[in-house]
């Protein structure tokens, strides 16, 4: 506890530089810093220090969740899945149907359906998205263009059912107890539940994916192909079934992201093409090719975002954070982590 | 006393001559040339009218109950004879949350089609995009959400409040009460929370006399509030005005009371959240908060008992209404209402008959239409519980619209 309560101080030493600063130092009258530093207790500033720590790594989690698919299907293989979001909404969606259900035949179960209503979510989406590679996206693995196209139509399509199926208007889950409110240590320092909920779940993601990239046999199968397809099927590796698991299992990690997701906001028919913007700025600045790559950026991206919005406003934080991408691929267009691997 | 008798007779007469007479023109209706003489879509039989909404899109989550509403009004108007002895007819129009779209419709329903009324359009930019077709062609567009005013049509009818009408009593409301002094102010976007934003900067600086320490906007769709859920609680304003809309308010109320920020602990007045929203947001998450609204499904009259059986009958047990499907279900009774003042369905006669109308059968109570063509209407704040109902606190008396309000702009 002393060694936790020293770094506070150390992080916090900035803030009371700040505080500590004569007011009449700078005497523009119009020019109000946002939001100013003085006039409150030291007590306040390193609790806002904490959460607002806390409020950049949540965001980080959840970039990190909605770009892990995308890593695999378009850092991997590189399809470009215009779909990709409205994945994530079939996996919130299918948490919604399993809430109903639940309130429906077995309330009981209520606290706890949540878990096991992710891992559904997984195993729809993995089907679902195993269904379109099979239908579609491995007709077009020499068109990327074609695959833009039609995975978009396809997002299209996915909408249109989603409104048709659960109606124009958002939906929300009703979520467990234990997922609400905030873990409170003391008083006015408050760590929302859910925010660590989805922290702990894009660590275990996070984890597993690279478990199985790099320790199991299939990652190895899937590196290989990746690197180069014609060897991999010489040496007798069915790259056609790797294809089809790969872009299944980057469409289930989308739906475990949507899961997630319901613990946040709504759902509504299209809230796939808001999550996709997010998902591509952080696999493309992360460098294609590299899981680690989409890690960095995820956190890069989220701290910048959070920091810049607590001391600009919402919305030109976020044209900032943007600008900020924009000048960083300009200088790297590559992304943070280049792939190694030369291109076929 | 005698002689009275045969007198009262003689001037009961006429009375009771007159009630024959208007039941006889009840039934005979007024012929089609004399009823409607610009060429509109009006038969012996029959009047056409458009709707014009966001059946698809990111906005049709919000125009739904607006459809719903209009379309349970015309099947009650015609239920009950029609307008004029004639039957409603409807196309509808999908704006498809496109504001090109909704011009290029609108010009088909009137041009094309040739429609009596339109009743449509919910977000002010897809109003500011069909209000040159409906000048020009001169159509008549009854618009049913609350807006930010400025602005003003011989050919639009709005059923909704104006800023107005929504800010400034529910901040005066929030300060009587609550004693409150300093106020952080949260939209999103565009142009209707910033109009909304300044007038009620200007009341809470100019009359008030009390400060805002926060202003911030985030972009439509916005789902992480955390950093701005910091500010709040580094600056502890006694009042959250929220006029956020849309998806972004499940995130935002979900992770204000995940940040422990509570009715219990902070006063929140919004103006941007209906029973509609309620449904995605989740009542558990908004307990307390109060919104600032002309109608809520609550409302204790026997008008709105009437209209809120009749709506769930139609649309279902678990359907809500909010207050601009309320305004929604206005349109069709106020065409009416103006069309048998004016005795034709003429689109000058209509606007010219408009104000002064009243509606006593309104489910918000009593309406009536102002020469500027907004309505005249009460202000209600409502506290939201966990069944996603609101229970009414205030109600004001009724507000004079005033869509260009001096000092606040």
């Amino acid at each position: 506890m002393q060694g936790a309560a020293e770094t506070l101080f150390f992080l916090s030493a900035p803030l009371s530089f700040c505080s500590a600063r004569p007011s009449g130092a700078l005497t523009l009258p119009h020019i109000q810093l946002s939001p100013p530093m003085e006039s409150y207790s030291w007590e306040d500033l390193q609790n806002i220090f904490l959460m607002q720590g806390f409020a950049g790594i949540s965001l980080f989690s959840v970039l990190l969740l909605m770009g892990l698919g995308l890593a695999v299907i378009f850092g991997q293989m590189g399809v470009i899945n215009m779909a990709h979001g409205e994945f994530m909404a079939l996996g919130a969606y299918t948490v919604y149907l399993c809430s109903t259900l639940t309130a429906e035949y077995a309330p009981s179960f209520g606290p706890y359906y949540f878990v096991v209503a992710i891992f559904i979510a997984f195993i729809v989406c993995a089907l679902v998205g195993a269904a379109v590679e099979w239908l579609m996206i491995r007709r077009l693995y020499h068109r990327p263009l074609d695959t833009l196209l039609a995975t978009w139509g396809l997002s299209l399509i996915m909408q249109q059912t989603f409104r048709s199926t659960f109606g124009a208007r958002e939906v929300t889950p009703t979520l467990p107890e234990w997922l609400m409110g905030s873990y409170s240590p003391k008083e006015g320092l408050d760590i929302p539940i859910n925010g660590m909920f989805v922290l702990g779940l894009a660590i275990a993601v996070s984890f597993a994916l690279l478990l199985f990239m790099y320790k199991s046999s299939f990652g190895l199968r899937l590196r290989a192909t990746v690197q180069n397809r014609k060897m991999s099927g010489a040496v007798g590796i069915n790259t056609n079934s790797v294809d089809r698991l790969a872009f299944a299992l980057g469409c289930g990690i989308a739906g475990i992201a949507g899961a997630a997701f319901t613990t946040i906001g709504s759902t509504g028919p299209d809230s796939g093409s808001r999550y996709i913007v997010d998902a591509f700025l952080v696999v493309v600045f992360g460098g294609a090719a590299s899981l680690m790559g989409s890690l960095a950026s995820a956190f890069g991206i989220a701290q910048a975002q959070s920091i810049l919005e607590f001391f600009l406003e919402g919305t030109k934080g976020k044209v900032a954070t943007l600008l900020v991408i924009v000048v960083a691929l300009m200088i790297r267009p590559q992304g943070l982590f280049p792939s190694k691997v030369r291109a076929h | 006393m005698k002689q009275r008798t045969p007198s009262l007779h003689r001037r009961l007469l006429p009375v009771v001559g007159l009630l024959a007479l208007s039941a006889i023109t009840a039934s005979a209706k007024p012929p089609t040339s004399e009823v409607n003489t610009t060429g509109l879509a009006v038969t012996d039989d029959t009047v056409t009218v458009g709707q014009l909404h966001s059946a698809t899109g990111t906005m049709a989550i919000s125009e739904t109950g607006s459809i719903q509403a209009e379309q349970l009004a015309i099947d009650q108007i015609n239920a009950a004879g029609g307008v004029l002895g004639r039957q409603i007819k409807v196309i509808k129009e999908d704006g498809a949350s496109d504001w090109p779209t909704f011009a290029e419709k609108a010009k088909k329903l009137l041009v094309s089609d040739k429609v009596g009324t339109v009743f449509g359009c919910w977000t002010s930019a897809s109003r500011k995009a069909v209000l040159p077709v409906f000048e020009k062609e001169n159509g008549m567009l009854y618009y049913p959400t609350f807006y930010e005013g400025l602005e003003q049509s011989k050919n639009v009818i709005y059923t909704g409040q104006e800023a107005t009408q929504q800010i400034i009593a529910g901040l005066d409301w929030i300060v009587k009460e609550k004693k409150a002094k300093t106020f952080y102010l949260i939209g999103s976007d565009y142009i209707w929370p910033r109009t909304s934003a300044k007038i009620a900067r200007k009341h809470i600086e100019n009359v008030i006399k009390g400060t805002v320490v926060g202003e911030e906007y985030y972009a439509l769709g916005h789902t992480q509030f955390g950093s701005l859920i910091n500010k709040i609680k580094l600056k502890k304003p006694d009042v959250i005005y929220a006029i956020v809309v849309g998806g972004s308010n499940v995130s935002f109320y979900k992770q204000l009371k995940a940040a422990g920020i509570t009715s219990a602990k902070q006063t929140l007045l919004t103006i941007s959240v209906t029973e509609d929203e309620v449904l995605g947001i989740g009542g558990e998450n908004l307990v307390g908060f109060y919104s600032a609204m002309k109608y809520f499904q609550s409302l204790d009259n026997e008008n709105n008992k009437t209209f809120v059986k009749a709506f769930k009958d139609k649309y279902g047990a678990n359907s809500v209404i909010g207050d601009v499907t309320q305004a929604g279900y206005l349109g069709p009774w106020l065409w009416k209402a103006a069309v048998e003042k004016a005795n034709s369905f003429d689109i000058d006669k209509i606007a010219a008959a408009s104000p002064g109308l009243e509606l006593t059968t309104a489910p918000e109570g009593y309406v009536k239409v102002h020469p500027n063509h907004h309505l005249w209407s009460k202000l209600r704040i409502g506290q939201w519980g966990t069944d996603g109902q609101a229970k009414v606190l205030y109600e004001s008396e009724l507000i004079e619209p005033d869509p260009f309000p001096k000092g606040y702009q």
